[in-house]
């Protein structure tokens, strides 16, 4: 993909975060044509990445780092959403419908991402951390 | 992210307001844990209007109430979803599991 801007964020591993990694993704997105409902799904996708991040990468631990690198190209969004957390052993398994580690989270966040973005690609390293990365097209490039 | 809670004869009314993600999940957890644990309540009624964002973290929430006011023999009902919350409540599965209505008097109306 050809970028034409880039940015790049770094936040603590607190849930109040969550909000703002959304909020502050939407706003670079919306460089490009997006329409609301796509915008609107793009949060869902960054809220659900940046809350594994935090809830199983870094176990709730609150002195970890988030990091979100935002990429446009002419017609598309990439996102890549990391973290230096326990990693996933499974990958596979973890993208799953009914997994999760946790009994009040229902397994979703993967199944949102993967339904409210183009492209949904999970690398993970136990011991290491995880890296998502994620790709929303855009209709058209706005015109100023 | 605000909450409002009105007790209507054994049916609880929870009216939520704001974007409810990780980062309101254990506020909110505990809220509507402690109203259970302290009234005599059989079904919950959860108005959704002015809800404007919710994400798996806010789907388990109100999922893991379901578990308990279900296994009491309570419903849960939802009330006007706003279009971008709705389409992710369809997604999850939980609209098969809960009813919906337009207005809380209509929920209520059902459980009471």
């Amino acid at each position: 993909m050809q970028v034409n801007n880039h940015a790049k964020l770094e936040f603590q591993s607190l849930p109040a975060n969550v909000a703002f990694a959304r909020v502050t993704v939407a706003a670079f997105a919306s460089q490009l044509d997006f329409t609301l409902n796509d915008l609107e799904e793009i949060k869902v996708a960054v809220s659900e990445a940046v809350a594994n991040a935090i809830v199983h990468g870094y176990e709730n631990r609150t002195d970890g780092t988030v990091f979100i690198s935002m990429s446009i190209g002419d017609l598309a969004l990439e996102l890549k959403i990391w973290d230096y957390g326990v990693g996933i052993p499974d990958v596979k398994k973890a993208m799953q419908l009914t997994y999760s580690t946790d009994p009040e989270r229902m397994g979703l966040g993967f199944v949102f991402m993967q339904s409210f973005m183009d492209s949904l690609h999970v690398d993970s390293t136990p011991g290491k951390g995880t890296t998502v990365t994620m790709v929303k097209s855009a209709v058209s490039k706005v015109t100023v | 992210m605000g909450l409002n809670v009105e007790i209507n004869q054994d049916a609880l009314l929870v009216r939520l307001e704001g974007e409810l993600d990780l980062g309101v999940t254990d506020y909110l957890r505990n809220s509507l844990e402690n109203m259970l644990d302290q009234n005599k309540i059989k079904h919950l009624v959860i108005n959704l209007r002015n809800v404007t964002f919710i994400d798996s973290s806010g789907l388990g929430v109100i999922l893991g109430r379901y578990n308990r006011v279900s296994s009491q023999g309570g419903v849960v009902s939802l009330v006007a979803a706003q279009p971008q919350v709705r389409r992710v409540l369809a997604l999850s599965g939980l609209l098969t599991i809960m009813k919906e209505y337009s207005s809380e008097e209509a929920a209520l109306s059902r459980v009471g």
